[in-house]
């Protein structure tokens, strides 16, 4: 069975993570409830006539996709998959606007052909001319692990050599105003929005696109091997300890052989309970790491946590700025993920130099 | 005349999203299509739906938008002439 390595990664978030090191730009906004992308010069990688029709979403894929691959030194890849959890939900709700605006007249294609969720990856495709396998994953807050685990599976049965995957997702106005309403996100009147310390329910809403190339073979640009990926639909609070250290079991990993574990603490103190079980217990003498203060929350949020987990077991170090506990180790070489979302789509992702 | 031209581009600039397009780029006579404007087949459409929602401008034969789209010119010149709004 052949290995799963990161050999190229690519990001853009609501944190400056292109022409950048490594989150040394970084800031921690707890004046918005919603975190918009820092975004790059969308001409540098999208020619203006192509770029016009597209949404945030769709750019931002296409550039991360771009400087993944050029990190990896790739010029073409035998696979493409993308996870997103809402899809190019601008463009959506454009077009349902029009409907109800027009009185389902006048309606004109544009919004309609880049709102579908798979728009990202066709476009990367279309760009890239590659004419290989392309899906994407619709499932929530497991979209990404779901790419991720059918690009590990891929290769592993040596279908692929090399996958681009990644997880993308972007704000749409209205979307927004709903969550707000259902609480998923938070109210203005609660800031500062502290996330280690919360006090309401819902979270600080984000959006991004990270992608990663991912081959069979070991290369100068490797930044770590994936070892494993699970995800678990439900999980009960007094369950998730011993799902975890059965995982890490399952992989020969003992938990002090963990270096460090990154979480997906969103700010929601309805559910953020799962972590901080973890943190007060197996894991207290582990280096916690959380990262959705930076890119905020939304459903391929994870795919951010996997771009920073990758950097540093690449370089070595970790920015102050993620660090949740004190606890130091002399090496990263064995990184644990852990998300979920509102007590749902639990995944865990286990990383090695 | 020239109100309606100028009103022409400004929708087209903003409905097809043209970013780098000023109004001062568009010519009255330049080719909207193929080697002027470069506007493509779903342009088009966006076009019919300009006519008919803020014109009231039914196009029944598709043939005839050749002719009509050819230019802020001839756009500005069959609107003036078949405009019910």
């Amino acid at each position: 069975m052949k290995k799963t390595y990161i050999n190229g990664v690519g990001c853009i978030s609501t944190q400056k993570t292109f022409d950048t090191v490594f989150l040394e730009d970084a800031v921690y906004n707890q004046n918005d409830n919603i975190l918009s992308v820092v975004s790059p010069v969308y001409k540098d990688f999208i020619a203006p006539a192509a770029a016009r029709r597209m949404a945030k979403g769709v750019k931002n894929g296409i550039v991360a996709s771009a400087l993944a691959m050029k990190d990896a030194h790739a010029e073409n890849v035998d696979a493409i998959i993308t996870g997103t959890g809402l899809g190019c939900i601008e463009d959506s709700e454009k077009f349902l606007k029009n409907i109800l605006d027009n009185n389902e007249e006048f309606l004109t294609p544009t919004a309609f052909i880049q709102s579908t969720h798979n728009t990202v990856g066709a476009q990367i495709a279309l760009t890239m001319q590659c004419k290989g396998y392309n899906f994407t994953y619709v499932n929530g807050a497991v979209s990404f692990e779901s790419a991720l685990l059918d690009a590990k599976m891929q290769l592993e049965e040596n279908e692929a050599n090399s996958i681009l995957v990644g997880g993308v997702d972007e704000n749409g106005d209205y979307t927004m105003e709903l969550f707000k309403l259902a609480k998923r996100v938070k109210q203005e009147s609660e800031q500062p929005f502290t996330l280690l310390a919360p006090k309401t329910i819902g979270s600080v809403h984000g959006e991004g696109a990270s992608f990663f190339v991912l081959e069979s073979e070991k290369k100068d640009t490797t930044y770590a091997e994936i070892l494993d990926v699970q995800i678990i639909n439900t999980l009960e609070e007094n369950e998730i300890e011993t799902e975890i250290t059965t995982f890490l079991k399952a992989n020969n990993v003992e938990v002090s052989a963990v270096d460090a574990i990154v979480l997906g603490f969103n700010g929601d103190v309805k559910f953020d309970s799962y972590y901080k079980r973890l943190t007060e217990n197996t894991f207290s003498d582990t280096p916690q790491l959380y990262y959705k203060h930076l890119c905020g929350e939304y459903d391929t949020a994870s795919a951010f946590g996997l771009w920073m987990a990758s950097k540093i077991i690449k370089l070595q170090e970790i920015p102050e700025i993620v660090k949740v506990n004190s606890v130091k180790k002399s090496a990263y070489n064995t990184i644990l993920l852990y998300n979920q979302l509102s007590g749902k789509n639990h995944s865990f992702t286990l990383l090695s130099k | 005349m020239e109100a309606l031209k100028l009103e022409l581009k400004n929708k087209i600039i903003t409905t097809l999203n043209l970013e780098d397009i000023a109004v001062e780029d568009i010519a009255d006579n330049d080719a909207l299509f193929g080697d002027g404007l470069g506007l493509d087949s779903i342009d088009a459409l966006e076009l019919i739906v300009i006519l008919d929602k803020d014109y009231g401008i039914k196009l029944v034969d598709p043939k005839e938008g050749k002719t009509i789209f050819q230019s802020i010119e001839s756009m500005a010149a069959y609107i003036s002439a078949n405009r019910t709004k």
